[in-house]
């Protein structure tokens, strides 16, 4: 269970260029919650999620997993408890390293690492049948560079490497829209099986409503640092597309109004 | 056959040289950092394990004290990099300064001090450079400690630890998000690249006969050449990573060759300088330039 509570973030505080990114955020998500999370640009949907995953700290607030509060621990500390897929497809993967050695230092997150061989034999077995799975013909390709990817492999690889050691809490930052729309709802349907499998506790987001509809439990939606919205189950299987942009523009408005 | 006669001293000035190119591509490759500090601990190798050998300690000994005394120096640049947030080439900038005034305190106080291999019991001299001794020549144990140390960093770079180090230095962001403490990992190869760097020094002083405070002037200029020449002639023929770090061995002896077929031309040693950095610019553009000419 992820529970966070009134979350504040300031970025370049006292000058010309002060932003709230975050703006008292109160969100509790249960086990097994699939979240998706909307907002137009700036809303501080990133944020939210950098912030959770200890990129940066926060200004007020606190961040607590399964009753332990991370609010202050460092992000390499805390990423046994998330696994992340980014937008940018190569921020994901070492680009230099091997498919199997990527995959090796997932496996060992929140492990200490030490003078063992880096990567078994046996390893290798299991990821070519986790590779064969996702279908991308990469089961064959253990021993490649990362590099030589594409960008919508390297997301498949990326989301493999974030459920591979199963995490208390996925975060995935629009990790489709840099994608082609096949590449991109082929890596939504493994990242919906991947949830499905584990039950994973999920927090999406996405710009795509379509998606933010069809996929999850729960969507929220943000602006101007805060929650505007949250609905769930039967509420949320009943919002429209059209919904979704009529309360947009309604966030628009008041954002103009309140500047 | 003035050329001739001076190919076994380029192979070993090459093969000790070598040994710091290997930490320079540690850092400069692997961690994807350029780390200046090897002017000055390539230096502190060298004014360490001669100091230590006048003092009568043993050569192994003083060879191992030399390179601890390296990786102080790259945990102090690595410290000002991570901890203190300057950028990583001017933190090794201020190390290299800093490091000037501490070699000559350890020189105590002198610019430089001669080791004989007369007087001392030195692992490897210039002297015998031509010997047909086994155990007096320098060559083969120079080739030995190489092997040895290039299949250390291999066995190294294929721990979880190693690789946890080369994800830092090709994906930080990633390497984080995988629980990597890159800090950490930052710190543990500028301390290893360092040590490196220093028993490079530490070999080199032995083989010259003396320890100079400006021994290290331009060494990252030498490093960088052999990475680069390396690099450039084994990429189509090495992929295997033990082989790419032979590659920057043979990179470092054939800058040497070169260097000695340029002093045969008939410039003097004072126009060296301005050789390698030729040099070093010439293998850094060709390369680009190549690709250029493709695009255009």
């Amino acid at each position: 269970m992820l529970e966070i509570k009134n979350l504040k973030k300031i970025f370049n505080p006292g000058t010309i260029n002060e932003r709230v990114a975050l703006n008292g955020i109160d969100l509790t998500l249960n086990d097994g919650d699939f979240v998706t999370v909307i907002g137009g640009n700036g809303a501080g949907k990133s944020t939210l999620l950098n912030v959770v995953a200890g990129v940066f700290p926060v200004d007020e607030g606190t961040i607590i997993v399964n009753g332990t509060d991370i609010t202050g621990l460092q992000d390499f500390k805390r990423a046994s408890i998330f696994g992340r897929v980014f937008q940018d497809p190569m921020m994901g993967t070492c680009p230099s390293m091997l498919i199997e050695e990527n995959l090796a230092l997932a496996v060992r997150r929140g492990q200490k690492r030490g003078l063992k061989w880096g990567i078994s034999e046996k390893e290798r077995e299991e990821y070519r049948k986790l590779l064969q799975m996702f279908d991308l013909g990469l089961e064959d390709r253990l021993n490649n560079k990362v590099y030589l990817l594409s960008g919508g492999q390297r997301q498949a690889l990326t989301l493999l490497m974030a459920v591979i050691k199963k995490p208390e809490v996925l975060l995935l930052d629009e990790h489709t829209a840099a994608l082609d729309p096949k590449t991109a709802s082929k890596v939504l349907k493994m990242t919906q099986m991947a949830i499905s499998e584990s039950n994973l506790t999920t927090l999406m987001i996405t710009h795509n409503m379509k998606d933010a509809l069809e996929y999850g439990n729960r969507l929220i939606m943000m602006d101007s640092g805060k929650i505007i919205l949250d609905v769930r189950d039967g509420e949320k299987e009943r919002l429209t597309v059209n919904d979704l942009m009529g309360l947009f523009s309604v966030a628009k408005d008041s954002m103009l109004l309140t500047k | 056959m003035p050329f001739i006669n001076s190919l076994p001293g380029a192979f070993a000035q090459g093969i000790i040289w070598g040994i710091m190119a290997l930490g320079v591509y540690m850092t400069f490759r692997i961690m994807n950092i350029s780390d200046l500090t090897v002017d000055g601990s390539i230096a502190t190798g060298g004014v360490v394990c001669v100091m230590l050998i006048r003092q009568g300690t043993p050569v192994v000994l003083a060879l191992v004290i030399a390179s601890f005394a390296g990786a102080a120096a790259g945990f102090v640049t690595a410290i000002l990099h991570t901890k203190c947030k300057i950028p990583a080439i001017l933190a090794g900038i201020l190390t290299q300064l800093a490091l000037y005034s501490v070699n000559l305190r350890i020189l105590g106080g002198k610019s430089n001090q001669p080791v004989s291999v007369d007087k001392y019991r030195l692992l490897v001299s210039q002297r015998f450079v031509r010997d047909i001794s086994v155990i007096k020549n320098p060559l083969p144990v120079l080739l030995l400690i190489t092997a040895v140390i290039v299949l250390l960093i291999y066995w190294f770079f294929g721990t979880e630890k190693g690789c946890s180090i080369r994800a830092t230095g090709g994906n930080a962001a990633m390497a984080r998000a995988q629980g990597i403490n890159t800090e950490a990992n930052i710190i543990i190869g500028f301390m290893i690249a360092n040590g490196l760097v220093a028993l490079s020094g530490a070999l080199l002083v032995q083989y010259q006969g003396s320890a100079d405070v400006n021994m290290g002037r331009g060494a990252i200029v030498i490093g960088l050449a052999a990475v680069i020449i390396g690099e450039t002639v084994f990429k189509n023929i090495f992929r295997n990573f033990a082989l790419m770090l032979t590659g920057v061995v043979i990179g470092s002896v054939i800058y040497y060759l070169v260097l000695q077929i340029t002093l045969q031309l008939g410039l003097n040693t004072n126009d060296l300088k301005l050789v390698s950095a030729v040099l070093v610019a010439l293998f850094l553009s060709v390369p680009n330039m190549k690709k250029g000419v493709r695009h255009a």
